[in-house]
């Protein structure tokens, strides 16, 4: 059994072993990148935008977290497993981003490393989310539906921001093409299926685009952060969804786009009233332990 | 002349490994069968417990660990199923066999995740107990299986390792991740040395397994293995564990430990543990609300086919 006993003995000399994915080694996602912020980007703009977009990953991979062990199949248990947590790691390298560049943005919880205390310590205004990443999903059609449409949207902004000014969003932005080209994939294969299946899997992939569909319009609202202005992005996100509609012979829906509150949407820190109970259960454990150390 | 039988006596007999194509006999298939379904069962079961924590999780790094690691579960019980499907079983009947109660998963799984420290502790006792019962099937005389538990006992190890990772950190922490800590060892202490099933007077099929090659040591031995592991760890670790008459034993050359609770084993396998009911109810209910995708998928799957022989 001594193989067994390995493992401990590498811990009890508490040396710090890198070998291991998530081991002991580092608790900072940007560890050993040189996160200066070049001359000419303006930090407070880069730190807002890293946030917007870090935001739109967590609180998504969360909604997906929230499926696992509820999916159809095995294979969809570990397909998604894989997507929220490519989305995770989205959000802590952007959080980070945010706040290095920005020190202010993250609560004064010195117990937790930066990236936790934009996550766990912030209230729900402080969070500029769009109002789609969420959603809680009521059917298999309406993840598929919304992953395609967030994807879509998403993967269209990373490949411009291959080139902004900032190195390391620069970075961050290729290693996600990759990972969001894969999640547009999976959840178009899927649309196409499920249009295409049975009556009953048709009526609810429909049913799933009509219900998401008023959560568009808000991803292509400017702001004055965004480095890539997403209205830029329309017709070419407009052209992926259309030519999946195609496939899975759905029909584009035409519904009007969820209102603003005062004037305010997800991106201004105004949100739906989902969005209450995904902070309770996100922040929960770490808000009634802000001594601790993980 | 030869027969297969013989050949299959001398294959065992050799240390060979068994294969899909050879014969073997109709209790050694069934036996396998039932031993790989039952440990893809406890894969996907063992998903829930600690998928119960991942949207809580208190840090994003252990976020991301919990999230890879039930990921994996998803992975093993997949490529278990597979196994398992060389011998002719069916991963939708195997399905059924679980949601319907007429075969097993591991009875740890039908304790309750009461605090984060579970997450921890459930990686150090339950996969260290895992590990120590899966270690020898590498070596099991069936090669699909033996294959698949190489491959599944490196990613044990590796969450093992987390988990005793996260206890270490959180014993460094506060005064209130420590009572965590302990409070988690002292409910998961027993049910993972029940992990290992009956004493070897009461376990019947261990013998026939044994000549088959497909157990390698008794249930007594690989407990006795877990606790001589499991002691000096809790102690690097700083934690006591719930078992006053816990010591060593020199002319042994093993710890002595007290007496398990039997009875609390056999109602938990019959039934009436904690959160028996809850798991299978997940699981039925997750297979019976995806049976639409699935048809859905097959329909498009056939019309597919369907039009390329069209074409």
């Amino acid at each position: 059994m001594t193989q067994h006993d390995s493992p401990f003995d590498l811990l009890a000399r508490d040396d710090e072993d890198h070998r291991w994915a998530f081991g002991t080694g580092f608790t900072d996602p940007l560890a050993g990148v040189d996160t200066a912020v070049p001359e000419g980007v303006d930090a407070k703009a880069l730190a807002a935008y890293c946030l917007m977009l870090g935001d739109d990953a967590l609180i998504f991979s969360h909604r997906l977290q929230q499926w696992i062990t509820n999916l159809p199949e095995l294979e969809e248990e570990t397909a998604v497993a894989n997507i929220a947590l490519d989305l995770l790691g989205q959000a802590r390298m952007l959080l980070a981003r945010a706040a290095g560049a920005d020190p202010s943005l993250a609560p004064p919880v010195l117990a937790y490393p930066q990236e936790d205390r934009l996550a766990f310590f912030r209230t729900e205004s402080q969070f500029k989310n769009v109002r789609l990443a969420e959603w809680a999903d009521g059917d298999f059609a309406e993840l598929v539906a919304r992953l395609l449409i967030f994807a879509s949207w998403r993967l269209a902004l990373f490949e411009r921001l291959r080139d902004t000014a900032d190195p390391v969003l620069a970075a961050i932005a290729a290693k996600g093409v990759h990972e969001l080209t894969y999640h547009r994939d999976y959840a178009a294969g899927w649309v196409v299926r499920l249009g295409e299946g049975t009556e009953l899997s048709h009526e609810r992939m429909q049913r799933a685009v009509v219900a998401l569909w008023p959560f568009v319009d808000e991803l292509f609202i400017d702001h004055q952060a965004e480095l890539v202005a997403p209205s830029g992005v329309r017709g070419e996100v407009d052209a992926v969804l259309d030519t999946v509609f195609e496939l899975a012979a759905l029909d584009r829906p035409q519904v009007a786009a969820l209102g603003a509150v005062a004037g305010r949407r997800g991106r201004d820190g105004a949100h739906t009233e989902a969005m209450g109970y995904v902070l309770a259960e996100l922040q929960s454990v770490a808000r009634a332990n802000p001594e601790a150390t993980w | 002349m030869t027969t297969v039988e013989d050949h299959f006596d001398a294959t065992i007999g050799g240390n060979r490994r068994i294969e899909p194509r050879d014969w073997m006999p109709d209790g050694y298939r069934a036996t396998v069968i039932r031993q790989i379904a039952q440990h893809a069962h406890s894969e996907i079961i063992g998903m829930q417990p600690e998928g119960n924590w991942i949207t809580r999780a208190p840090s994003l790094r252990r976020k991301a660990i919990l999230l890879a690691k039930v990921q994996d579960e998803a992975g093993h019980g997949l490529y278990l199923y597979s196994a398992a499907e060389t011998l002719g079983a069916d991963r939708a009947d195997l399905t059924e066999m679980l949601i319907s109660g007429r075969q097993k998963y591991s009875s740890i799984f039908n304790y309750p995740t009461l605090s984060y420290a579970d997450v921890g502790v459930i990686g150090w006792l339950v996969d260290g107990a895992a590990i120590c019962n899966q270690v020898p099937l590498c070596r099991s005389s069936y090669g699909p299986y033996a294959r698949a538990m190489i491959r599944i006992c490196k990613e044990e190890s590796f969450h093992q390792r987390q988990g005793y990772e996260l206890l270490l950190t959180m014993m460094r922490g506060s005064d209130a991740q420590r009572q965590m800590v302990q409070d988690a060892t002292n409910r998961f202490w027993w049910p993972s040395l029940m992990m290992f099933g009956p004493p070897d007077d009461a376990s019947p099929n261990t013998a026939r397994s044994m000549a088959w090659g497909v157990k390698r040591h008794t249930n007594d031995e690989l407990r006795q293995r877990f606790v001589d592991m499991t002691v000096p760890q809790a102690a690097k670790l700083g934690v006591t564990l719930p078992d006053p008459e816990l010591k060593w034993n020199a002319g042994r050359g093993h710890y002595d430990f007290g007496s398990i609770d039997w009875e609390e084993f056999a109602a938990v396998v019959a039934g009436n543990g904690p959160c028996n009911a809850q798991r299978v109810a997940v699981r039925r209910r997750a297979h019976a609300e995806g049976a639409w995708v699935r048809e859905a998928a097959s329909a498009y799957a056939a019309r597919q086919a369907q039009r390329k022989r069209a074409a």
